[in-house]
C-alpha cells in the first residue's frame, strides 16, 4: 500500500535535517504504529507524506500503491487514498463544518471521475457517522473546529476519515488530548473502518491507544529515522522502559 | 478661506458649457444654491484630504473614458417579486419599467416633481446632501444636486408589499449620468429599495433618505462588474426615533468607485447598519468606501462592516468615521474594515476614525490586511479541496460577516453566488 524508501527531508527555509533516511513498507490491510521521542519526525513524516509546504524531499521516495506521492499536490494525494489525522486540526472560521465535508467528499470524487454524492445521501451518511462518534448536529453546523474543545477537534478528525473513506489513513497522535471514553470511541470508530484494502498508520505516544487499536507492526523513530521495528510487544516496551535502551541498543 | 487658483479654475473650467436643466421655482431655487456651493467650494482634488487615496481625476474631469458594462452586466435578482424602474443611460424608461402603482409608496419622476411649483420632495432634495456637507466638503454631491437630469422621487406612507427596485441599464458605453433620488419614509413605514447595475460610463448618483421615526428602510446595492466605469455614489440619510437604515453595497470590478454613506442618527434609539463588499483584480481597480456616521441622539447602534478582495495591483480604501456628539450617551458603534489582499501587489488603505464627545459609549473599531490562512488552505486541501476552491471557500468565509448584514436572505445568497463565481474566474 505504502512504501517509503529512504526518505531525506529538510526544511526550505533553514539548512535543517529532520528525515534522514526513513525507509517503511505497509501491506494492504495492515496497521503500523510508530513511536518515538518528541521531535525524532514522526509528524514531519505525516506531512510531507500528505504534501505540505516549507519541506524538501532531498533523495528517496514515497509512494501509494506504486504511485508516486511526492509528485502531486495534496488534493490529489487525497483522491489518491492519503487521509492524514492532524495532530492539531485546524480551525477554519466561516466555513460551516457540513459544508466543508460535502465539499472534500465531492471534490474526490469528482477528481476520481465519479458522481457527486446527493445532498440527501450525504446528509443521511454524515448524521449516522456522527451518531457513532457522539458529534452532535450543533457540531455539524459549526465552522470547522471552531470552538470544538480538543477531544471534539479529534472525533471531528474521524468523522471525516469516516465520509473520505480513504486507503491510506495516518493518525498523527489523535489520542492525545482524548478522555478515556472518547478515546475508547475514537478506536472503535478507527476499528471499524478496518479492511482488507485499508491500512493504517498510527503515530503515537502511549500503548493505551493500541491496546484498542491493535497494529501488526511497530517502528520506533528516532532523529529522522526508523531504528527498530517489531511486533505489538515493542510498544509495551517503550511503555515500560522509556527509549533509553533502545536508543542505546542501535547506538 | 478662499479657494485656491488652481481649484477655482478647474471648476470654472469644468463647468462650461454645462447649465441648470429647466425646473419649476423650487427646484431652480435648489439647484442655483447647489451652483453657487459648488463654485464656492470647488471641484475634488488629489490634494484635498478627504481624497488623499482617491484620485478623483476620472470622476471630475471633462472626459468620459467608455466603459463596457454594456456587456458586462447581467440581470439580477430575477426570482424576486418588485416593482423595477429602470433607467437607460441615466434616462428613466417608463416603457420599460413596470407599472409604478403600489400600495403603500407614491412615486415621482424628479423632473415631473421639480417641474411642479409645490411638491414634498422640496423639503429634501438638497438638503440632505447640504447638511452633509459640513464637517467634510463633498462637492461631487453638490455638482449633482446642481445638475441632475433625473430619478425618482419615493414618498412611503405604509408598508409596501414588494421592494422597489431602480435598475439601470446602458446603450451607449459613453454616457455621463447625474440621476439624484430621494426617498421619504413617514413614520412607521418599510421600504426594500434595491439598486442595481452600472448607470452610465461615469455615474454620479445621490440617494437622499429621510427615514422617521419607526421606519426602517433596507437598501441592498449591487453595482454591477463592469471594468471601465468611473462612479461616485452619495447616500444622505437622516434617521429618527427607532428607525432603522441598512444599506449595504456589492462591487465586483471598476476602474474607479468611491462610495460615501453619510447618516445622521437624530432620533433615540436608532440603528444604522452600512456594509459592503468589493472584489478587484488589476491594477485598474481602485475602489473607495467613505462613510460618515453621526450620533446626535441616545442609544444609537451603529454598525460600519467592509470587506475587500484584492488582487494583481488593486486598490481598496476605506475611510470611517464615528461622530459621537455631546450628548449621544449610550451609542454602540462598530466599524471593521478588512480586506484580503491574495497577492503581495495589491494594495489596501484605511482610516478608520472615532470621535465622541459622551463619556457613556461603546465604540470599536478595527481594520486588518491579510493573507489567505495558508494552514487553513493545507488543512482543506489535505481533504482534498483543490486549491482554487478552497482559496474560494475561504475568501468566501473571510466576507461571510459582511453579507450577514444583509436581512433578506435570498438575496444575500444571490449576490454569495455572484461572488462564487467571480472568484472562481478570477482564481
Ligand atoms: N517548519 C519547521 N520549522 C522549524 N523546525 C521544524 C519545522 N518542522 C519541524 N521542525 C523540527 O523538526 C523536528 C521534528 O519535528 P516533528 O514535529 O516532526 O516531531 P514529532 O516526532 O512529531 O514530535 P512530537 O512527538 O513532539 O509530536 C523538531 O525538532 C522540530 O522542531
Ligand atoms: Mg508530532
Amino acid at each position: 500500500m505504502l512504501e517509503i524508501k529512504n526518505l531525506h527531508v529538510q526544511l526550505e527555509e533553514e539548512d535543517k535535517q529532520i528525515l534522514k533516511g526513513v525507509d517503511l513498507k505497509i501491506g494492504a490491510g495492515e496497521v503500523h504504529a510508530i513511536m518515538g521521542p518528541n521531535g525524532s519526525g514522526k509528524s514531519t513524516l505525516s506531512y510531507v507524506l500528505s504534501g505540505k509546504d516549507g519541506y524538501e524531499v532531498t533523495d528517496g521516495s514515497a509512494t501509494l500503491e506504486d504511485v508516486d506521492l511526492l509528485d502531486m499536490d495534496p488534493e490529489e494525494r487525497a483522491a489518491a487514498g492519503l487521509f492524514l489525522a492532524f495532530q492539531y486540526p485546524v480551525e477554519i472560521p466561516g466555513v460551516g463544518n457540513m459544508t466543508f465535508l460535502r465539499t472534500a467528499v465531492n471534490a474526490q470524487r469528482k477528481s476520481r471521475g465519479e458522481e457527486e454524492m446527493s445532498a440527501g445521501d450525504f446528509l443521511k451518511e454524515v448524521r449516522a457517522r456522527a451518531k457513532e462518534l457522539k458529534i452532535d448536529a450543533d457540531m455539524l453546523k459549526r465552522p470547522v473546529n471552531v470552538g470544538f474543545s480538543g477531544g471534539e477537534k479529534k472525533r471531528n478528525e474521524i468523522l471525516q476519515m469516516a465520509m473520505l473513506a480513504p486507503k491510506m489513513c495516518v493518525l498523527d497522535e489523535t489520542d492525545s488530548g482524548l478522555d478515556v471514553d472518547a478515546m475508547k470511541l475514537v478506536s472503535e470508530g478507527v476499528n471499524a473502518l478496518r479492511s482488507e484494502g485499508r491500512s493504517f498508520l498510527v503515530i503515537t505516544h502511549y500503548q493505551r491507544l493500541l491496546d484498542h487499536i491493535k497494529p501488526d507492526v511497530v517502528h520506533i523513530m528516532a532523529n529522522g529515522r526508523i531504528i527498530k521495528t517489531g511486533g505489538p510487544e515493542l510498544a509495551l516496551e517503550v511503555e515500560n522502559n522509556g527509549y533509553a535502551d533502545i536508543l542505546a541498543e542501535v547506538s | 478661506m478662499a479657494l485656491p487658483q488652481i481649484k477655482a479654475d478647474a471648476t470654472k473650467d469644468r463647468l462650461i458649457g454645462m447649465a441648470i436643466p429647466a425646473c419649476g421655482a423650487w427646484a431652480t431655487t435648489a439647484r442655483q444654491d447647489a451652483l453657487n456651493r459648488l463654485i464656492a467650494m470647488g471641484l475634488p482634488h488629489k490634494r484635498d484630504e478627504y481624497w488623499r487615496y482617491t484620485d478623483p481625476a476620472l470622476l471630475v474631469g471633462t472626459e468620459v473614458s467608455p466603459s463596457d458594462a454594456l456587456r458586462t452586466d447581467t440581470p439580477i435578482f430575477m426570482d424576486k417579486d418588485k416593482v423595477r424602474l429602470i433607467f437607460v443611460d441615466g434616462v428613466f424608461d417608463a416603457d420599460a419599467s413596470d407599472d409604478p402603482t403600489l400600495e403603500g409608496v407614491e412615486i415621482t419622476r424628479l423632473v415631473d416633481a421639480q417641474a411642479a411649483d409645490v411638491h414634498w420632495a422640496q423639503g429634501l432634495y438638497g438638503q440632505l446632501e447640504t447638511a452633509g456637507q459640513n464637517p467634510v466638503d463633498r462637492p461631487l454631491a453638490i455638482m449633482n444636486t446642481a445638475f441632475a437630469t433625473d430619478g425618482v422621487c419615493i414618498h412611503v406612507t405604509g408598508k409596501p408589499s414588494k421592494p422597489l427596485h431602480i435598475s439601470y441599464r446602458q446603450s451607449s458605453d459613453a454616457s455621463d449620468v447625474v440621476l439624484h433620488h430621494v426617498v421619504k419614509l413617514d413614520a412607521g413605514t418599510e421600504l426594500t429599495l434595491l439598486e442595481t447595475g452600472t448607470p452610465g460610463a461615469r455615474s454620479n448618483v445621490v440617494l437622499e433618505a429621510d427615514v422617521a421615526d419607526n421606519a426602517t428602510l433596507h437598501h441592498v446595492r449591487p453595482q454591477g462588474r463592469a471594468h471601465n466605469r468611473a462612479v461616485a455614489t452619495h447616500l444622505f440619510a437622516r434617521v429618527g426615533t427607532e428607525a432603522t437604515l441598512k444599506s449595504f453595497t456589492l462591487a465586483m470590478n471598476g476602474k474607479m468607485t468611491r462610495n460615501e454613506f453619510v447618516a445622521d442618527i437624530i432620533g433615540d434609539d436608532a440603528v444604522v447598519h452600512v456594509g459592503g463588499v468589493c472584489v478587484g483584480d488589476g491594477k485598474d481597480f481602485h475602489h473607495d468606501d467613505t462613510v460618515f456616521i453621526t450620533h446626535d441622539a441616545l442609544n444609537g447602534e451603529s454598525r460600519q462592516v467592509f470587506k475587500k478582495v484584492l488582487r494583481n495591483a488593486a486598490t481598496g480604501v476605506f475611510q470611517g468615521k464615528i461622530l459621537v456628539k455631546a450628548g449621544a450617551q449610550k451609542t454602540d458603534g462598530y466599524q471593521i474594515s478588512q480586506s484580503l489582499l491574495l497577492d503581495e501587489d495589491a494594495q489596501f488603505l484605511a482610516k478608520p476614525e472615532l470621535e465622541i464627545y459622551a463619556d457613556d459609549v461603546a465604540c470599536s473599531h478595527g481594520s486588518t490586511t491579510g493573507a489567505i490562512d495558508e494552514t487553513a488552505l493545507f488543512y482543506l486541501r489535505s481533504r482534498g479541496v483543490p486549491e482554487q476552491q478552497a482559496t474560494t471557500l475561504l475568501t468566501l468565509a473571510f466576507l461571510a460577516e459582511a453579507l450577514d448584514e444583509i436581512a433578506d436572505e435570498a438575496l444575500a445568497e444571490e449576490l454569495r453566488d455572484r461572488l462564487e463565481g467571480w472568484l472562481a474566474r478570477h482564481g
